[in-house]
C-alpha cells in the first residue's frame, strides 16, 4: 500500500487526489497545510471581499471531499521540514508525516518589494481566505485605498474594494494594467473601463515610501514624488513561489521547483505542481512559473498520476486567463505580445468594447487576446494547444463568431466529429 | 460514452435543435414561454457557412478542459461520463469558455452563469437528437 503525502491543500492537491484515487484506491493519503480552511476556491477571494459570497460558497470541492476520497487531512498545521532520505516529513507541532510519494503543492506568496514604511498597520496583500478577511474588517475605517500593482490580482481587488464604496487608486509600475498578459490595446481597454467606474490607475510609476504617523497610514510617496493621500495600502505584485522548505535541499530550484513532464522533482518519488512548480511551458519552450488555476489543476492531476505509476504526463503549461472587471469579459491565452519580428499579429478592434488579436509563429495559432465577444474563444485556445495549421483561414480569426466551420473540412471533421 | 454528433451534410440549419434544446432546459416546457418569458439559452451552438451547417454540444470529453480550469468546482466529470454542471455554484467567471476547444460552452449574461449540455440526462435521448426533422444529429460511441 503506497503512502502519498501532499503539501497543501489548494487545487493542484486537489487534481492530484481526484488523480490518484482513479487509479489506486488503497493507498493513503494524508495532506498537510498551514491554511485552516476546508479547500477553496482562491480566486473567488475578490467575490468574498465584494460581499458576493460566503465562505460556505467558496469551496472547491463537496465538504465530505476528503472522507469519500480517503484522504488524512491535517490542515493548519504547517510544515516545518523534509527529511528527503528518510521520507519524512516534520510538521510544526512536532508530528511527522511518513510517505512513499510526496507531492510539493505549496504554492505561492505574496511578493512584497523593499517599500519604506513597511512597518504601519493597515497594510495588506491579496492572495489567500485571510487576507480577504482582513480586508473585509478593514474597510469600515478605511476611506482611501491605494492598491500596488495593476495584474489580475490587484484590478480584482480594486474592483470589489470599490463595489464596497471605498475610494481605489492602483498603482501599477508598467505602462499599462495587466502587462503580463495583455498589449497596450487591450490594456487601454481595461484602464477605461476602470476609470468610468471612478477608480484611478497610476501607470509608468509606483510606490517608494508608505508614508504615516503613529503607525497608521496618511498616504504613499510614489517614484514620481507624486503623493496620495489613502489609510490603507494593498501589496498585489505577484506571487513568487513558495519554496521554503526545500531551501538547502537536494530539490532543485529555478525560480520554482523544477519538475519534468510527469512532475518529478529531482529527488525521485518527490513531485511539485502549481504556483510553486517551474515546468515546461507548451508554446515558450522554456520553464516557467505559470501561477493560474488550470494549470495547477492539470498540473497536479499529471502529478497524481505519475505517483501512481501510471504517467500520463503533463501537456505543458499555457497562459489562459479569463477575466471580467466592471462587465467587460477578456480573455488571454499564450503569447499576446511578442516583440520579435518572427511572428505574425493580426488584429481587429471596434471603440472601447471590442477588440480581437491573434499571434501566429510558422502559420500556427500561438496566442489570443478577446475583449468583449468572448464567446466560443474556447476553440482558439483549442487551435494554440493543438498547434494547428491556421494559415490558410487566419483572417477569420478576428471574426467574433469564428467557428469550426471555419476550418478546413477534413480537420474539422478530425475535430468535431471524431472522424 | 455515448456522444451528440451532427452529420452536417445532411443538416439544413433549420435551428429546431436550439429550440428543442431550450424548451427541454425551460420550467414551463412551452416553446413559447421558454424563449420569451423565461428567456432559456440552448446548450448548443448551431454553425453555418453556405451551404454547410451544423450543430456543435458539449463533448463530454475524458480528460474535460474545463472540469480542469473551473474555478469554483461547478464542473466536474462524473464516473459515468458527462461532465456534470452545478449551476449554482457557477459565478460567470468564463474560464471554461476560455477553455473549451469545442466552443460549446455557452455564457448566460444576464444570469451570470454558463449554459451547457447536459446529454438531457432524464431523457433516453437528447432533446435535440430526438427532435431534428432530418436526422442530422445522431448520439452514439465513437471514438472520442
Amino acid at each position: 500500500m503506497t503512502k502519498y503525502a501532499i503539501i497543501g491543500n489548494s487545487v493542484a492537491a486537489v487534481g492530484a487526489i481526484e488523480a490518484i484515487r482513479s487509479v489506486d484506491a488503497e493507498g493513503s493519503i494524508t495532506v498537510v497545510a498551514n491554511e485552516p480552511y476546508h479547500v477553496y476556491s482562491r480566486p473567488l477571494i475578490s467575490e468574498y471581499l465584494a460581499g458576493e459570497t460566503t465562505v460556505e460558497r467558496m469551496a472547491y470541492r463537496p465538504a465530505d471531499f476528503y472522507e469519500k476520497n480517503g484522504v488524512e487531512a491535517i490542515l493548519g498545521v504547517a510544515a516545518a521540514g523534509i527529511d528527503f532520505d528518510k521520507k519524512s516529513i516534520a510538521l510544526e507541532d512536532g508530528q511527522s508525516v511518513e510517505y512513499d510519494k510526496l507531492l510539493l503543492a505549496t504554492g505561492g506568496k505574496p511578493f512584497v518589494p523593499p517599500i519604506v514604511g513597511l512597518d504601519h498597520q493597515d497594510i495588506f496583500t491579496f492572495t489567500g481566505l485571510a487576507d480577504a478577511m482582513k480586508l473585509d474588517e478593514a474597510i469600515d475605517r478605511v476611506k482611501d485605498f491605494v492598491v500596488i500593482g495593476g495584474g489580475l490580482i490587484g484590478l480584482k481587488c480594486a474592483e470589489s474594494l470599490h463595489k464596497r464604496g471605498v475610494k481605489v487608486t492602483v498603482v501599477e509600475l508598467a505602462d499599462r494594467v495587466m502587462a503580463a498578459v495583455l498589449d497596450v490595446d487591450a490594456g487601454r481597454i481595461v484602464e477605461k473601463s476602470l476609470a468610468r467606474k471612478g477608480i484611478d490607475v497610476v501607470t509608468g510609476d509606483t510606490v517608494e515610501e508608505i508614508l504615516g504617523e503613529g503607525g497608521s497610514i496618511t498616504g504613499v510617496r510614489l517614484k514620481s514624488e507624486k503623493e496620495l493621500p489613502c489609510q490603507a495600502v494593498v501589496i498585489a505584485i505577484g506571487v513568487a513561489p513558495n519554496v521554503e522548505l526545500v531551501k538547502d535541499s537536494p530539490v532543485k530550484v529555478g525560480r520554482g521547483i523544477l519538475v519534468d513532464d510527469m512532475m518529478g522533482t529531482s529527488v525521485p518519488d518527490v513531485y511539485a505542481a502549481g504556483d510553486v512548480a517551474e515546468g515546461r511551458d507548451v508554446l515558450m519552450g522554456v520553464t516557467r512559473i505559470l501561477p493560474i488555476w488550470p494549470n495547477a489543476y492539470m498540473q497536479g492531476r499529471a502529478a497524481g498520476m505519475a505517483m501512481t505509476g501510471s504517467p500520463r504526463g503533463f501537456a505543458g503549461g499555457l497562459s489562459m486567463n479569463s477575466i471580467e472587471l466592471f462587465g467587460t469579459p477578456l480573455i488571454n491565452v499564450g503569447i499576446t505580445d511578442p516583440r520579435d519580428e518572427s511572428f505574425e499579429i493580426l488584429t481587429r478592434s471596434e471603440g472601447d468594447h471590442l477588440y480581437r488579436k491573434v499571434v501566429l509563429r510558422d502559420g500556427r495559432l500561438v496566442g489570443a487576446i478577446v475583449v468583449g465577444e468572448i464567446d466560443r474563444a474556447g476553440i482558439l485556445t483549442g487551435l494554440i494547444r493543438d498547434g494547428v495549421d491556421v494559415s490558410d483561414f487566419k483572417e477569420e480569426l478576428l471574426r467574433s463568431d469564428f467557428g469550426h466551420i471555419d476550418l478546413p473540412a477534413d480537420v474539422r471533421e478530425r475535430r468535431l466529429f471524431a472522424l | 460514452m455515448k456522444r451528440i454528433y451532427a452529420i452536417e451534410s445532411v443538416c439544413m440549419n433549420c435551428q429546431l435543435c436550439a429550440v428543442f434544446c431550450a424548451t427541454g432546459h425551460s420550467r414551463s416546457k412551452d416553446i413559447i414561454k421558454a424563449h420569451n418569458r423565461e428567456k432559456v439559452l440552448p446548450r448548443l451552438f448551431v454553425e453555418e457557412k453556405r451551404p454547410v451547417s451544423f450543430a456543435v454540444q458539449c463533448r463530454h470529453c475524458d480528460e474535460p478542459f474545463c472540469v480542469q480550469s473551473c474555478i469554483t468546482g461547478a464542473l466536474t466529470k462524473s464516473l459515468e461520463g458527462p461532465v456534470v454542471y452545478a449551476e449554482e455554484k457557477c459565478v460567470g467567471c468564463w474560464t471554461c469558455v476560455a477553455a473549451c476547444p469545442y466552443g460549446a460552452i455557452r455564457r448566460d449574461v444576464d444570469r451570470k452563469k454558463i449554459a451547457k449540455c447536459d446529454l438531457c440526462a432524464e431523457l433516453t435521448e437528447p432533446a435535440c437528437v430526438a427532435n431534428c426533422p432530418n436526422q442530422a444529429l445522431v448520439y452514439e460511441e465513437r471514438g472520442s
